[in-house]
């Protein structure tokens, strides 16, 4: 009734001014983050908040990428989040084709576990792992904390999938199986070109989470095998914060997702509220 | 599952097949969260300390939970996160549902609202700690700046108490109001026109129109995103950690990161672990709550 009793262009007028604040509001930290990267030392420190109109500076960006171990981080953070990427998608994709596709002993339990194992948090994690770790002497390895982004991705990954895989109609198979196929030919063969989008929206998630992962990567990496916000936290020391160097870290730490956000935003949405909606 | 249509042939490589296929994922899973979660409980037995051989470590059985029972410290934290739960949870729902009621006709445009309201979900929690460790900063934060224009005192906002967990609960506010948002735009956009039309043709007015039709259609959009928000403030600890570090004192240690601190600043390791038995319990509580809800993988089934 209120929609009505206000007039139609009202109404969208109204519409769009409130979306805006919205944005503006969930938009703004952001914006501080990166326009402070690019201040210089007395514009950083100074009370009285500058928005726009500033000379920019890369001294911020020339200081993290030349004095500290920055490339190396950011090798590091690209090795890990794409090849736990690589192996989530791979054996997450064979765990919800076998969990959509057929009947087997075991599948309820399956599917019901990796529902419970997805919540279980990092924390719960952390002292396990380092204990994995200092025992069998991996201390520092790249590997592991692969290994354990992995693990940590699988069942949200699985899940994702097996909700694309229900969408596509089993006749395809069917075909291909009278025609002499191979289990694993179908899967790569027929099923994997159909899935693109599946393995596009698991991959984002995915990559996002190894990307940005922090506590673990803290505790498992050392001086060599640090990843970006590892190097980010080192900013905080004991005599104050070098806030303009780590708002350009943190600037170029956000690049990756902001990138896929802004190209992948209908599916990264969809993977989101499948859960909730449909389930 | 009973409505899913199978090939028709089961071929016994189809019939060994599904096993290979689960084998590896299954094996990683199990591997990288069970036995640590399994692992937990083992070392909740054991009194070890950082920089120690787990080997010379004193076995203390269930000393560790008898301690937990009366440590004000562990009883703080879980009052911080279930008050932190409550603080942020209550508001995020009231407005995420309130903004996705008045905003959810479809509209142009909406697509890059919506992109833009997903960044703070995107971006590593460790850079939304440190943003807002600066505009929270005492000296040259931001908010002090313009509190002052409206002539409020600059406060010491990381460093008093109550100030600190209204600091975290405000940043997780920005975070996570948007993800109701747009979870309950999603499933208002696809509740069946029919009925909708049938409510208002029947004259309920706009209010009795929302709080009969409209929210109890997506009353199970609502319980788990309920659920899932409240699973994840007991798994929260890297925004807290960045922006307050859990003090001052402990008003803003949420469970996870007492564990983290118990565990790597304190060094007790085999404590931590007891402790991390309870959030264990806790959080699986919790998911066997959206278990009950609903699983998707075997909801989805009858698509």
């Amino acid at each position: 009734m209120i929609g009505q009793a206000i007039g139609g262009r009202q109404a969208v007028i109204m519409h769009y001014a409130s979306l805006a604040v919205l944005a503006l509001i969930t938009l703004m930290p952001i914006w501080v983050m990166v326009s402070t990267g690019f201040k210089n030392d007395v514009l950083v420190q100074q009370k009285e908040p500058v928005w726009f109109f500033f000379v920019p500076t890369l001294g911020n960006y020339e200081y993290i990428m030349t004095r500290g171990n920055f490339d190396v981080y950011l090798w590091n953070s690209i090795i890990v989040g794409t090849l736990s990427t690589f192996f989530t998608l791979l054996f997450g994709g064979f765990c919800a084709y076998a969990l959509a596709r057929t009947e087997f002993r075991g599948r309820v339990l399956v599917a019901n576990s990796t529902l419970l194992v997805r919540m279980v948090p990092p924390a719960v994690l952390a002292v396990p792992a380092f204990a994995m770790v200092v025992n069998f002497g991996l201390n520092n390895d790249l590997a592991v904390l692969t290994f354990f982004y992995t693990a940590l991705n699988l069942p949200f990954a699985i899940w994702l999938l097996f909700g694309f895989f229900k969408q596509i109609p089993v006749e395809l198979e069917e075909a291909a199986i009278i025609d002499g196929a191979t289990p694993l030919q179908v899967y790569f063969r027929v099923l994997l070109p159909l899935m693109k989008s599946g393995y596009a929206v698991a991959g984002i998630f995915t990559f996002r989470i190894a990307w940005n992962e922090f506590i673990l990567a803290l505790l498992l990496t050392g001086r060599k095998t640090r990843t970006l916000p590892v190097g980010a936290s080192g900013f905080i020391t004991d005599t104050g914060v070098e806030w303009g160097r780590i708002m350009a870290m943190g600037t170029l730490i956000v690049i990756p997702p902001l990138i896929f956000t802004f190209f992948a935003a209908r599916q990264i949405i969809a993977g989101m509220t499948a859960g909730a909606v449909k389930g | 599952m009973q409505s899913d249509s199978k090939p028709p042939a089961a071929m016994s490589i189809r019939a060994l097949s599904p096993y290979f296929f689960i084998l590896p994922a299954v094996a990683i899973m199990v591997a990288g969260l069970v036995y640590p979660v399994l692992q937990a409980f083992y070392l909740s037995l054991y009194d070890w300390k950082i920089g120690t051989k787990f080997e010379d470590a004193p076995f203390v059985g269930i000393r560790h939970f008898i301690r937990m029972v009366s440590d004000e410290n562990v009883h703080e934290s879980v009052w911080v996160t279930l008050r932190f739960g409550f603080w942020t949870i209550t508001i995020e729902m009231f407005l995420g549902v309130a903004l996705a009621l008045l905003l959810e006709k479809p509209i142009r445009g909406a697509s890059l609202f919506r992109t833009i309201f997903i960044l703070p979900l995107m971006i590593s929690p460790v850079v939304v700690g440190l943003i807002w460790r600066y505009l929270f900063d005492a000296r040259i934060g931001w908010i002090n700046y313009y509190l002052g224009k409206v002539g409020i005192e600059p406060q010491v906002w990381l460093g008093n108490a109550d100030l600190a967990f209204f600091a975290i609960v405000f940043t997780d506010i920005w975070q996570w109001t948007p993800f109701i948002f747009i979870i309950v735009i999603a499933g208002l956009q696809a509740l069946p026109s029919e009925i909708l039309e049938a409510s208002k043709i029947d004259g309920a007015n706009w209010w009795q129109h929302i709080l009969f039709v409209k929210l109890p259609m997506i009353r199970s959009i609502l319980l788990i995103a309920l659920l899932l928000r409240l699973i994840d403030v007991f798994r929260a600890l890297e925004v807290m950690y960045i922006l307050t570090g859990g003090g001052p004192g402990r008003a803003t240690e949420l469970l996870s990161l007492h564990i983290y601190n118990r565990a790597f600043e304190t060094q007790q390791l085999g404590y931590a672990s007891a402790i991390s038995v309870l959030l264990i319990l806790i959080v699986f509580a919790l998911s066997f709550g959206i278990l009950v809800a609903g699983n998707p993988l075997k909801e989805k089934s009858d698509i």
